[in-house]
């Protein structure tokens, strides 16, 4: 086994107007495959991406949000929004949906993935990885 | 343990820089490239925000995207490092980690 070192994927742009967002989901859901220990950040415009309410029928786009919601079964179950750019935007944790893991460690019980953090958490959990990927 | 952050986008329209500069932390290097040079300039609206840091981060600019715009050293604030190619590779060595503001 090789060493495990910490992934933060930095998400800072809003869905549909770039292909960012929907990228970051890809390599998120590739890199799931390595074991590494892995956490999402959202900030800046990137909080758009967890909005509820998302529909892009009339854009013949794939709507991507769902798929935030199967990341619990990758492991992937750390996604750290900023509370700064939720407040910037007029937004609040209830305006996201809500995106759930099941715990293995604590009889496989139903927990929220999104953890919201401040500005300067969100600056010490940048200062504590391996290994950075923005978006 | 320290981040190098890479700031590419003009400050003027993308928050990279000012987002960099809310989440780098003392002793932590601020390398601005590509439109991100102009973020190196005096007597700009962001020059107050970016001096600011100035001592805490270490700050600079890659000279070949700055020559490349025009911009000459003297219209830069001060205590900003011009670094070449060679430079920059001794930066990311140089930290622990690479953090790009896109």
């Amino acid at each position: 086994m090789s060493e495990i070192k910490k992934f933060l994927y930095v998400n800072r742009k809003a869905p549909y107007g770039t292909i960012y967002a929907l990228e970051s989901l890809e390599v998120v859901l590739i890199g799931a495959a390595f074991d590494q220990d892995v956490s999402l950040a959202f900030l800046d415009d990137g909080v758009f991406q967890l909005t509820r309410g998302q529909d892009t029928g009339a854009l013949g786009v794939k709507n991507f949000s769902p798929t935030f919601r199967a990341l619990g079964d990758y492991d992937v179950t750390k996604l750290f929004v900023e509370r700064e750019s939720l407040d910037e935007r007029g937004l609040s944790e209830a305006d996201l949906q809500e995106i759930m893991y099941e715990d293995e460690d604590d009889g496989w019980a139903e927990k929220p993935s999104i953890r919201i953090v401040s500005r300067a958490e969100m600056a010490d959990l940048m200062a504590d990885q391996d290994v950075v990927l923005s978006f | 343990m320290s981040t190098l952050h890479t700031v590419n986008k003009s400050p003027f329209t993308n928050t990279g820089l000012q987002s960099c500069l809310d989440h780098c932390k003392d002793g932590d290097a601020v390398l601005m490239i590509e439109d991100g040079v102009y973020g190196a300039l005096a007597e700009t609206v962001m020059a107050e925000r970016v001096a600011g840091r100035i001592g805490a981060v270490s700050l600079y600019v890659l000279l070949p995207d700055a020559a490349a715009r025009g911009l000459a050293e003297k219209r830069m604030l001060n205590g900003i490092a011009g670094v070449d190619y060679e430079g920059f590779v001794d930066l990311v060595a140089d930290h622990d980690r690479t953090l790009a503001w896109l």
